[in-house]
């Protein structure tokens, strides 16, 4: 008898700190029934998403644009420890590595803009091109041909 | 990064209100207040236990800030930080203020001078506060995240 066992999808839902967090959180039925391991900057933000399992990483941006490369391995270590077929972020620019690595394993990868960014998109957003698989804005009038608008947060 | 023209700001207010309690986190700002309690930053659960105590929240224009205030139904007063101050590593704080603070219950200090003003208005007007909204994103956009992730089992 043919069995239909239905895989289990491994997700992989990365967020900065602060509002880019807080967003992810707003998306969480969107993996229901899933494997999701959590990853973000504050440890103590494990309480938000108990019992799934949460990651860290040290924060970077252009302004401390020297802690990058270390930003970046941290990211190779979460994506070889969780395998994601899928990752989601919400930024801000560290898991754009995520995107990287886990793209080059396979995976399929979703860059959510921040819906923080109205009138243009982020410039992590930009960069995201080259490692997302599908771009979206949470702004109807930043949709263009490979941006999509899927609807917003709030 | 510091933003210690909305602290030094605060913590004139709160001097010239001294009946009512101001609460602040300051990050890595450099100006410490004098007339209320303070922290660099707390985390999530008294975060939100702060808020919820909270008669008024005023913030900069960042998205954590300005969702916490939505889901905890708290008037929000925001100041967008500032570039060319050194308050941020772009200006989007002001194309967020421009968008995202135009919802009801939010309100925008285009500067510091202003904010006395607004929260003294808004001190006296309990009506406010920001309309409920449901704790996830809208049915359309977790229905697309959903449909992406599980394009991935097939």
């Amino acid at each position: 008898m043919a069995v239909m066992a239905a895989k289990t999808i491994r997700v992989l839902a990365i967020a900065s700190g602060g509002g880019h967090w807080v967003q992810l959180l707003r998306m969480r039925p969107a993996w229901d029934g899933c494997a999701v391991t959590y990853a973000t900057v504050h440890a103590d933000s494990a309480a938000d998403v108990a019992p799934a399992p949460l990651l860290t990483f040290g924060d970077a941006s252009r302004a401390d644009w020297w802690r990058l490369p270390g930003v970046a391995l941290r990211m190779l270590a979460i994506v070889l420890r969780v395998r994601p077929h899928v990752v989601v972020t919400t930024g801000a620019a560290p898991p754009l590595f995520a995107l990287l690595f886990a793209r080059a394993l396979g995976a399929r990868t979703l860059w959510v803009d921040s819906i923080a960014n109205g009138e243009v998109l982020s410039s992590s957003g930009v960069l995201a091109a080259h490692v997302a698989t599908q771009r979206v804005t949470q702004w109807p009038g930043l949709a263009t041909g490979d941006i999509a608008y899927w609807g917003s947060v709030l | 990064m510091p933003f210690d023209r909305l602290i030094r700001a605060m913590d004139t207010w709160a001097e010239d209100h001294p009946a009512t309690p101001v609460f602040f986190q300051i990050g890595k700002g450099s100006y410490e207040p004098r007339h209320g309690g303070f922290v660099r930053l707390m985390p999530v659960g008294a975060y939100r236990d702060h808020l919820a105590a909270a008669a008024l929240f005023v913030a900069h224009a960042g998205m954590g800030s300005i969702i916490s205030a939505i889901q905890a139904g708290k008037p929000l007063v925001m100041l967008p930080r500032s570039k060319p101050l050194g308050e941020h590593n772009t200006d989007h704080q002001l194309a967020t203020a421009a968008t995202v603070g135009q919802r009801d219950g939010l309100h925008v200090a285009a500067t510091e001078g202003d904010l006395a003003a607004i929260i003294d208005r808004l001190l006296a007007d309990t009506s406010a506060s920001p309309a409920p909204i449901a704790p996830f994103a809208s049915a359309e956009l977790i229905g697309h995240i959903r449909a992406f992730i599980h394009a991935a089992g097939r």
